[in-house]
């Protein structure tokens, strides 16, 4: 099982879904995806968009740079 | 493709733009909420009629693509994605090169970034025949991810269930 690494934290609508879904189309089962993130729209989307496209989310914390979160995705 | 080979999924979200505006600011609208749609897990369909077409010409400059003289000399006017000119405050064709700029400068995608990550999520690309026909565009004038050149009745069937708008 492989662990990937993404920081959208520099990137605006849409490349933060765009760079999410292609990085999420490389995952094999079981293969996990860190994604670092900005509060507002990429944190309230990213989770939820990746759950109903079948992804599981297992945590949501915060990083070291105030006002980035880290989600960890899962196929 | 004939109506009868569309088989709809109900259970999938579906967004489709009727991508009329050959302007670079609409394009930029039309990509924007298309790859933002299908990275969100919708099916998108796009589907180019009149000045839109200019967005998936081959050729991306000012070229005489056309069959006929007078498709020729529109081709050379409307040029294809390079050549799109602003809505508003165009100033001569320096606008779109502004817009870009500031794109980049602001970390936001260009148009031509987003039209290719478009191409990378899968996007269903159509052209419109009527709107062809009167620009003697040809399919091979566009680019190959063009999957299928449509009349309205085939545009509605795919559309069918999702939503729809026209930009």
């Amino acid at each position: 099982m492989a662990n990937y690494k993404l920081d959208i934290t520099k990137e605006h609508c849409p490349m933060t879904f765009v760079k999410t879904k292609i990085e999420l189309a490389k995952l094999k089962q079981g293969d996990t995806l860190e994604v670092l993130l900005t509060e507002g729209e990429p944190l309230e989307n990213v989770p939820r968009s990746s759950t109903e496209q079948g992804f599981k989310v297992l945590s949501i914390s915060e990083a070291e740079v105030k006002g980035t979160h880290l989600v960890v995705i899962q196929k | 493709m004939a109506i009868s080979e569309i088989k709809l999924d109900p259970g999938t979200k579906k967004l489709s733009i009727i991508s009329f505006s050959g302007d670079f600011d609409k394009l930029t609208a039309v990509f924007t909420l298309a790859t933002g749609a299908a990275a969100v897990g919708y099916d998108v369909n796009l589907f180019f009629t009149f000045w839109g077409l200019d967005a998936i010409k081959i050729k991306q400059g000012r070229s005489a693509v056309g069959k006929g003289f007078l498709p020729k000399v529109f081709g050379i006017f409307m040029g294809g994605l390079k050549s799109a000119p602003v809505s508003r405050l165009n100033f001569g064709g320096i606008s779109p090169n502004i817009f870009r700029y500031l794109m980049r400068k602001n970390n936001v995608a260009t148009l031509e970034e987003l039209v290719e990550a478009a191409k990378v999520l899968g996007i269903n690309f159509y052209a419109c025949e009527m709107a062809m026909h009167i620009l003697g565009i040809q399919k091979s004038d566009l680019i190959p991810e063009v999957k299928d050149i449509l009349g309205v009745a085939t545009f509605l069937k795919l559309a069918d269930g999702g939503q729809t708008l026209f930009i």
